[in-house]
């Protein structure tokens, strides 16, 4: 990712801020100008729980380079309370073990270094609430 | 008067015990065990460095002090694993906690000491009335060379400490630094891991430093050992700070609370403040708290807390250091170790 834009979207990325439509109360993330629930223009500046519930997930076996060593590793849409859905990565557990309905929060991760000498970029990865018993 | 307003610690969920180690390199594991006093180590995930402990551990600071992050005007993070040699770490914890940009952030660097520096610098800018508040954080993830004797220490951890003048959690009774030029333990520039002077290490760095520190802020508050009800010194494996305690005239019972080591290992930087944030989760009202934090190069900073009536109130708002050292982890392998600390290359 290009310092440039990473630097943009450091505060969806870095503090998880968030649109909530005036219109239609749709919270989006990241924010967006016309909400695309009811193309509202207007909205209020929220922040997104630090909790959230898996929607749906898949285990990646396969993974790009900048994850090499990551795989196998879960993949998820998650969604917070307010009703905000991203992807996430899943860590910290056995990525089988995770599926629809598990609760997560969220915690400040690496998210990928680009190359050897590029820049960090960071932002949330979900981790089970019950992430490895014993 | 100045003090901790505010606390939070966060420890990796990766484990790695002291035998899988000694299993790799042929050597005897009950002579680590019983001789460096250390039976696992955290171990960072591939997702976690010094700045992703330090935002975790800052968070609950901030959580535990109920204060505006935009009031904190100052933010040093003490580490020797900054992931960048060239750009701030602190700039990233700020973004993403929510503070600044009117504050002044610097990383700090003095190997094992550079936390309690950063909260010495804090503290200071507190009490001169410079900032309403600011917050120090040591936190590593800590290189060991390949079988060398710290890699069964060397682990990932950190504590972050806000500093302010009124809703004291603790105050700041005292402070004091005993600071010479030491060699016993360093890495140059562009070197991957630190080198040691083995047995140097001790008498004349380690003890010399703590002992000096500790002798001379007890007898600047005319306090005596049996007056504190914890104390914690740098624990570079389990023994050290045993033997330090006890020269010292401190008790086990003084030093058990404090002393994480035998299953977090090292975390440099983030070793004594992590010790420290783990006797505040249950510290009482009135409990007078020793910390000696030790740097190689060699220097010690010691502090004398007060705990707070306020204190039990703010425990239960952040994650308490026990809870993460006992709650969920998962063990790797010596092979999986490898991979996680970049001990593996591979075609880019």
């Amino acid at each position: 990712m290009p310092s440039p834009r990473y630097w943009r979207e450091v505060p969806s990325r870095l503090r998880l801020e968030a649109a909530r439509c005036s219109s239609c109360g749709k919270v989006n993330y990241p924010p967006r100008p016309i909400c695309p629930g009811c193309r509202g223009e207007k909205s209020e500046p929220t922040t997104l729980s630090k909790t959230a519930k898996i929607i749906t997930s898949t285990v990646i076996h396969i993974a790009p380079d900048d994850f090499l060593f990551e795989a196998p590793y879960a993949i998820a849409i998650v969604e917070t309370p307010e009703g905000a859905r991203f992807m996430s990565q899943v860590v910290d557990c056995d990525p089988s073990s995770i599926g629809p309905g598990t609760d997560v929060s969220l915690e400040f991760r690496l998210i990928r270094k680009e190359a050897r000498s590029g820049i960090l970029c960071y932002g949330f990865k979900a981790v089970p609430t019950a992430s490895w018993e014993g | 008067m100045a003090g901790i307003v505010g606390y939070g610690a966060f420890i990796p969920r990766k484990r790695i015990t002291a035998e899988e180690i000694a299993r790799q390199w042929g050597k005897d594991p009950e002579t680590i065990r019983k001789g460096l006093l250390l039976k696992e180590k955290s171990v960072p995930g591939i997702d976690e460095d010094t700045i992703t402990i330090s935002v975790e551990a800052g968070g609950d600071a901030i959580t535990r002090a109920g204060i505006d992050p935009l009031k904190i005007g100052a933010v040093y993070i003490g580490s020797e694993s900054h992931p960048y040699a060239v750009k701030p770490s602190g700039t990233v914890l700020i973004d993403a906690l929510g503070i600044g940009p009117d504050v002044h952030v610097a990383d700090f660097e003095f190997a094992c000491k550079a936390g309690s520096e950063a909260m010495f610098v804090s503290l200071g800018l507190v009490e001169s009335g410079r900032v309403e508040y600011a917050m120090g954080i040591g936190a590593d993830t800590s290189q060991g060379a390949p079988d060398d004797a710290l890699e069964f220490s060397a682990s990932a951890g950190g504590a972050a400490f806000i500093f302010g003048k009124e809703n004291l959690l603790a105050d700041v009774l005292e402070t004091y630094s005993f600071t010479s030029d030491t060699p016993d333990f360093w890495r140059r520039e562009g070197e991957f891991y630190p080198r040691h002077g083995g047995r140097f290490t001790g008498e004349p760095a380690y003890f010399k430093h703590v002992l000096s520190a500790t002798r001379a802020i007890l007898d600047k508050t005319g306090l005596k050992p049996s007056d504190f009800r914890y104390a914690v010194f740098h624990m570079p494996n389990g023994k050290f700070p045993q033997q330090a305690g006890k020269k010292l005239g401190f008790t086990q019972k003084q030093m058990e609370t404090g002393w994480i080591v035998p299953t977090m290992g090292n975390t440099y930087s983030g070793s004594s403040p992590t010790g420290l944030a783990a006797i505040l989760d249950v510290a009482e009202p009135d409990d007078l708290i020793l910390m000696t934090s030790f740097g190689s190069g060699a220097g010690s900073d010691s502090f004398v807390f007060k705990a707070t009536e306020l204190l039990p109130k703010r425990q239960p708002l952040g994650r308490t250091v026990r809870s993460m050292l006992d709650g969920p982890k998962h063990y790797v392998t010596y092979g999986q170790y490898a991979k996680l600390r970049d001990k593996i290359i591979v075609n880019e």
